[in-house]
């Protein structure tokens, strides 16, 4: 249970530095590590899971605490946290103490221009990782795109209630 | 020194209390539904509060974005810094985690009781699909620059096919294309800053 609980640290923890670009672009990693490597969860709990998260307000993953708390309980929850965004907290803290010493080199500019694509390609990874396990029939597939039209284009409408909606017809299509 | 700082960075604007610097991230962290923090946190901290102006956040928001973590919790501890050193960071970061946190969580214990529940799962499978075209949309709102360049289409293709299709660890991916892709953007001599010859 001990080696358990270090592991959900080190996990997100990992995770956490390697978060570079947010949230989405660790996702394949996340679901690598905890479905195929460590066995915490299956495709569709991820998936389950990762749902369950859009639903909070405030940062978009917090739904790592589900994951530990799935595997240690509310300890597993806790580290799981703490490993996931406080490394990156307290890097974010340093680093931008730091980054006004960089002011006007122009490896600044470098850096930023050449991360984005990276960064950008990462995202689509992660919606392909989710994607994965979201969508298994055109029924799905179907929702996935009608969300992706309101979202892209009904700017007005907050993006949660297309989830919230989504979690209804999932429902009322099993009626 | 750190003071000296502190008063640099804040320049004009009104000092906020740690308290109201509390009470403002917990209500983004409340009412942030749907991704998008950075509107949010603009809505705040700009408009409403004035604790930064324009240019100020898009500073914070360029440091938040290069390094790693969320975005959310990034600005929470530039800004909560920004204004009132650590212990404003620490509870800029606090009020911004706990109520989405708290929601998850209880989320989770009902979810971790009920996984059995045929329209438990019903619904989380339409909430899957959903969130798979919500997550689509932001990824091509962010990357619509990128995905019009030739050179950084390239990037993009190689690392999604690097991830995705080949699954290479996100390390590798990070210490080879990462390099690569700083170094295509390299400062050029006699250019101003970093722009790639036109």
């Amino acid at each position: 249970m001990q080696d358990q609980n270090l592991g959900v640290f080190g996990v997100f923890a990992l995770l956490s530095v390697l978060a570079v670009g947010g949230g989405s672009a660790v996702l394949p990693e996340m679901k690598t590590l905890v479905v195929e490597t460590h066995h915490w969860l299956n495709d569709d709990q991820f998936r389950d899971i990762y749902g369950l998260g859009q639903m909070a307000p405030g940062p978009n993953m917090l739904m790592v605490i589900v994951i530990g708390y799935h595997v240690t309980g509310f300890l597993g929850a806790f580290l799981a946290f703490f490993g996931f965004f406080v490394p990156a907290g307290l890097i974010s803290f340093i680093g931008s103490r730091l980054w006004d010493h960089f002011e006007g080199s122009p490896w600044r500019r470098a850096l930023q221009d050449g991360m984005a694509p990276l960064v950008v390609g990462l995202m689509i990874a992660g919606v392909i990782a989710i994607a994965r396990t979201a969508i298994n029939d055109w029924a799905t597939l179907a929702l996935a795109v009608g969300v992706f039209l309101g979202v892209a284009f009904a700017k007005r409408v907050n993006p949660s209630l297309f989830i919230l909606a989504g979690g209804l017809i999932g429902l009322a299509a099993l009626r | 020194m750190t003071k000296v700082r502190e008063a640099d960075r804040s320049g004009a604007a009104p000092r906020a209390s740690l308290p109201e610097i509390f009470w403002a991230f917990l209500v983004i962290g409340a009412t942030s539904f749907g991704g998008g923090v950075v509107a949010y946190l603009r809505n705040v901290l700009v408009i409403g509060r004035g604790w930064l102006d324009e240019e100020q956040f898009l500073s914070a928001l360029e440091i938040a974005q290069a390094l790693p973590g969320l975005n959310a919790t990034n600005m929470s501890v530039i800004v909560g810094d920004r204004l009132r050193g650590p212990p404003g960071a620490a509870l800029a970061f606090i009020g911004m985690t706990a109520p989405g946190a708290a929601l998850v969580m209880a989320l989770g214990v009902l979810y971790a009781s009920n996984a059995e529940n045929p329209y438990v799962n019903a619904g989380l499978i339409g909430v899957g699909a959903a969130a798979v075209g919500m997550l689509s949309a932001v990824t091509f709102q962010i990357g619509r620059k990128q995905l019009a360049a030739p050179i950084d289409l390239a990037i993009i293709l190689v690392t999604v096919t690097m991830v995705s299709f080949f699954h290479i660890s996100l390390v590798i991916v990070l210490l080879t294309v990462g390099p690569l892709a700083v170094l295509i953007y390299r400062p050029r001599p006699g250019g101003v800053g970093a722009q790639p010859p036109e």
